[in-house]
């Protein structure tokens, strides 16, 4: 087995520091070690999105980062979209206009518009559909998630909040 | 599909990571942005002993004007580049190419260096480099050495970069006056690895063309330079006719053409033709 490595990242706003082993993928720890369970591992090489999560802000695909990587990052997965509250407004649009059937891609899709709207809160459907092709449906046809980026884009106007509050 | 073992080192200079690669005698890897070294490492493909990440290096990640060209440090991110001002305004085919590669969310961990590195067949920025003659810089136990774009890209997944070496920068000049540019492809979906795709670059002067590039990508090993198309341009008036009748050449000298689930060979040489005429036209409009 190969050396231990320490890595310390913030997760959702809380620091863990954990002994890895190198070849640990960035998804494997947080669904296994940190019990993160919401990311989503799909095909395991960078194309279907389910597991995207963002990594100081951006999008990334966590099976294609090693946790040793992320050592010192700060890292954002669905857990840390909804609040006591209630759920993100982009959430609540994937509800209301059937953003979902299965589920299995949604975690990935909603870091990936959290990123767009909340670097361009105004995109166009091309700026849209070039983010959304980065991630698979395999259900909706990807029709409702258009709609439901449109609902939340609304949203988010109406509440005049950014997509992704600043990080820490 | 989860990877080998292996040691993981981070270095956070060149000399380092040069003292590393031979410590490991040409079993380590290096790791840029992973997005082509993860998934071979997932399924096993790949087993080096080490990876050496240039994760920390963050002095090989800039843009910067210098001696007539753009000079890129090899982790700079193809999210850097396509959002660079200074690209689009100097080199607009650079920006446009990034563009094609992949979808956001990779391009925001992918580098420039990992892909001239990685130098698969159907890539745009290799392409990009051989039309625009761009330098390789490369770092290793002699020091440092330069290589011209028509020598870096030797065959399949093979670049002139030798064991113990580390690419560093890429200097891509900036495009002349009076010409155009495009790059056309063909993918089964936006973002996914082109089946094939064209890069002309054309000199106009007085309505006649006075220098051409044609360099054609996911037809062979490595990215082709269609010069039989180029020699038909060079001194004729341009005009769309002379396009087609230029671009019915592009196929003339393809050596192995790729043929595989994707795309016949035949399929291919077809789309090289036609996507060898769209850029030109393209092109022409541009300059
Ligand atoms: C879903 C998906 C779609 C993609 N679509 C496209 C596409 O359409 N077009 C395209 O061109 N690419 C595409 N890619 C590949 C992507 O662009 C990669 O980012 C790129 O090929 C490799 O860059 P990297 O920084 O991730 O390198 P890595 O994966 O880290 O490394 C790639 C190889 O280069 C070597 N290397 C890296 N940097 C250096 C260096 N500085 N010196 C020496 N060796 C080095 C590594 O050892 C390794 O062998 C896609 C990838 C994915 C996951
Ligand atoms: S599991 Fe990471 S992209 Fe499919
Ligand atoms: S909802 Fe089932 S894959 Fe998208």
């Amino acid at each position: 087995m190969a050396t231990m490595k320490t890595v310390r990242m913030k997760v959702n706003g809380v620091t863990h520091e954990s002994e890895v082993e190198p070849r640990t993928t960035l998804v494997d720890f947080l669904r296994g070690p940190l019990a993160l369970t919401g990311t989503h591992v799909g095909c395991e090489h960078g194309v279907c999105g389910a597991c995207t999560i963002l990594v100081d802000g951006r999008t990334a695909r966590s099976c294609l980062m090693l946790a040793v990587q992320a050592d010192g990052a700060e890292i954002t997965t669905v857990e840390g979209l909804a609040t006591p509250e209630g759920l993100h407004p982009i959430q609540q649009a994937f509800i209301e206009e059937h953003g979902l059937q299965c589920g299995f891609c949604t975690p990935g899709f909603l870091m990936s518009l959290v990123e767009l709207l909340s670097e361009n809160p105004d995109p166009s459907d091309a700026e849209i559909k070039d983010v959304l092709g980065g991630q698979i449906c395999r259900c909706t046809g990807y029709q409702s998630i258009l709609k439901s980026v449109h609902s939340a884009i609304a949203k988010l106007r109406t509440a005049g909040v950014a997509a992704q509050p600043p990080l820490a | 599909m989860k990877p080998p073992p292996f040691e993981y080192e981070a270095p956070t200079t060149i000399q380092e990571v040069v003292a590393l690669l031979q410590q490991h005698d040409g079993e380590a890897k290096i790791l840029a942005g992973g997005q082509s070294l993860m998934p071979l490492l997932n399924m096993r493909f790949a087993r080096p002993t080490a990876l050496i990440d240039l994760g920390r290096m963050t002095d090989l990640d800039y843009i910067r004007e210098e001696n007539g060209a753009i000079a890129i440090g090899a982790m700079t991110t193809k999210r850097s580049v396509e959002r660079s001002d200074l690209v689009k305004s100097r080199q607009p085919l650079l920006h446009a190419s990034t563009t094609w590669i992949a979808h956001p969310q990779i391009r925001n961990r992918g580098t420039v260096g990992g892909s001239m590195a990685q130098a698969d067949p159907a890539a745009e920025y290799p392409a990009v480099a051989v039309a625009l003659d761009a330098e390789f810089v490369i770092a290793g136990p002699d020091g440092q050495r330069s290589v011209a774009a028509s020598d870096f890209f030797i065959t399949y997944l093979t670049t002139a970069l030798k064991e113990n070496e580390v690419l560093t920068e890429i200097r891509v000049p900036v495009l002349p006056e009076r010409t155009g540019w495009s790059i056309q492809e063909v993918a089964r979906r936006h973002g996914d690895f082109a089946m094939v795709g064209a890069v002309a670059i054309l000199g106009l002067a007085g309505g006649s063309c006075e220098s051409a590039r044609v360099v054609l990508f996911g037809v062979g090993a490595t990215p082709q330079r269609a010069t039989s198309v180029e020699q038909a341009l060079i001194g004729q008036a341009a005009s769309e006719a002379l396009f087609a009748t230029a671009a019915e050449k592009a196929a003339e000298g393809l050596e192995d053409t790729i043929s595989d689930v994707h795309a016949s060979a035949e399929y291919r040489r077809h789309l090289a033709q036609v996507l060898t005429r769209r850029a030109l036209a393209e092109a022409a409009e541009r300059a």
